[in-house]
């Protein structure tokens, strides 16, 4: 069978691409790809406390700055949308279908919207 | 790679992302937690260190997350660079290896093993 | 009423917008525009259209930068304040001239996704019956109702993005199959819907559901896909 085909680089702009489930896909992928290349440097900062609970600590303060607290308070953010706009992609494949696309769509980025303010108001 | 093996890659990515559900639910109260009053080394390591359930929990976390954000960024890096083939899967599987070995390194270092 | 100005494709993929001045009309749709256009001002303007009632699925072109079919859209329901339409062909696919895509591309892909219905029964043989209310049969109520018009395929990000992703007509297809209770083929058809070119490319963006001019929604189907093509895969049917 033909797989391969050629097609022509005409693509979609943003006209087609204004509702919300395209909004979600786009959502998710950006924070999806975020947040796999923050983890080596997460899991990198963790490792410090090999070196004792010191190494640990001198990392924290070096990190003790503006930048890096609102750097940190967006990928809280990040990682809530993508567990609340995962939970929504599973929920359409896995679930039996209706017509909630819209209510799921709400509620994921409601919920990452009220860790987001947790988050901030703990820091 | 064959239609079979990608259909396994799917469907760890979506096993995986059931369980990450749960540990990241965890881990954004655990966060919320931690970080109130400043983050502090010793804060973090008195409430790891020696806990075997945290130990499980973090290195069931380390490798749910290596699998899914592999497999997620094999489906980036195909669709948005064009770039597919072996060689691609490849530096996945190399990137795979680094996650999972730093990642350890992070799970036994909280766990306390360095002392 | 005041002149619509349209702004329509001419010539190949290397070609580019013409402007034409058409009088606006009561009940008008893009269609309509079209033929005004090609019968009055510029009789070389090559498009597609059989029906004019929204049953052959020849007529679809993207109209201001969405894939629509074009005899059941209204122009009040797609201009925009000044008044402007700009009429291009399908994207995705290769154009022959003007708004007239080559559609091949389309179809070898409901080829490729195992389209084709395999029955066990002969001439000679009775009518299955299919009870209209059993559950599989109601799951593609809707699903069933597809017209071929590509608006789907047009309008699906994976289709640009993968370029061998089945898309979500061919896959709205096969889902039809997989739910037949006539059809004996569906490991094959499931087989042929697996790995990177098939149902588990679908990102649920929606937007095919978003765009189909008979309502119909391939994500729904594909999930069905997903899920048919897991429980084979757990079980070792594969
Ligand atoms: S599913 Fe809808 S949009 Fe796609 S080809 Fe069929 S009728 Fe057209
Ligand atoms: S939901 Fe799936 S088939 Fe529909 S537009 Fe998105 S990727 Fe394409
Ligand atoms: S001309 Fe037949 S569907 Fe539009």
């Amino acid at each position: 069978m033909t797989r391969h085909i050629h097609r022509p680089s005409r693509m979609n702009d943003a006209r087609s691409r204004q509702h919300a489930g395209w909004w979600a896909f786009a959502l998710h992928r950006i924070s999806g790809v975020a947040l796999a290349l923050f983890l080596p440097l997460h899991f990198w900062a963790l490792s410090q406390s090999l070196q004792g609970p010191d190494a640990l600590e001198h990392f924290l303060r070096w990190t003790d700055r503006p930048l890096f607290k609102f750097a940190e308070w967006g990928l809280v953010c990040l990682l809530a949308l993508h567990m609340t706009g995962g939970l929504r992609v599973l929920a359409l494949e896995f679930l039996p279908w209706r017509d909630w696309q819209k209510t799921l769509l709400a509620c994921s980025v409601g919920a990452a919207f009220v860790v987001g303010c947790a988050f901030a108001l703990a820091l | 790679m064959s239609a079979r093996l990608q259909t396994w890659l799917w469907i760890a990515q979506r096993g995986s992302a059931m369980v990450l559900a749960v540990c990241v639910s965890v881990h954004l109260v655990t966060m919320v937690i931690a970080v109130r009053g400043g983050l502090s080394a010793a804060e973090i390591l008195a409430r790891t260190q020696g806990q075997l359930a945290w130990l499980i929990f973090y290195s069931v976390f380390v490798v749910t997350v290596t699998v899914h954000a592999v497999v997620g960024l094999r489906a980036v890096l195909g669709e948005t660079l064009g770039w597919r083939g072996w060689l691609r899967d490849l530096c996945l599987g190399a990137f795979a290896l680094l996650l999972i070995i730093v990642g350890a390194r992070a799970v036994l270092g909280v766990f306390g093993a360095g002392q | 009423m005041s002149d619509l100005h349209v702004r329509i494709w001419r010539g190949d993929a290397e070609g580019g917008f013409s402007a034409y001045q058409v009088p606006r009309q009561e009940s008008q749709t893009v269609l309509d525009v079209v033929t005004y256009v090609q019968r009055q001002l510029d009789a070389t303007l090559a498009y597609r259209f059989a029906c004019r009632v929204g049953m052959c699925g020849s007529c679809a072109m993207t109209v201001n930068g969405v894939a629509r079919w074009t005899c059941r859209t209204h122009v009040s329901k797609v201009i925009d304040d000044q008044g402007a339409l700009e009429i291009a062909p399908l994207n995705h696919l290769p154009i022959v001239r003007d708004l007239v895509t080559d559609m091949a591309p389309f179809f070898d892909q409901w080829a490729a996704a195992s389209g084709q219905f395999s029955g066990a029964k002969t001439r000679h043989d009775d009518f299955a019956t299919v009870p209209p209310d059993s559950p599989a049969r109601r799951a593609i109520d809707a699903a069933i109702e597809c017209i071929g018009c590509g608006v789907c395929y047009a309008s699906c990000d994976t289709v640009a993005w993968n370029p061998a992703y089945l898309g979500p007509a061919a896959l709205n297809r096969v889902w039809t199959l997989v739910q037949d209770a006539r059809d004996t083929a569906t490991l094959d058809h499931l087989r042929a819907v697996s790995g990177d070119a098939g149902c588990q490319a679908c990102h649920t963006h929606v937007s095919c559901a978003e765009r189909c001019p008979k309502n119909i929604s391939p994500t729904v189907g594909i999930a069905g896909l997903k899920r048919a093509l897991t429980k084979a895969t757990l079980k070792g049917q594969l």
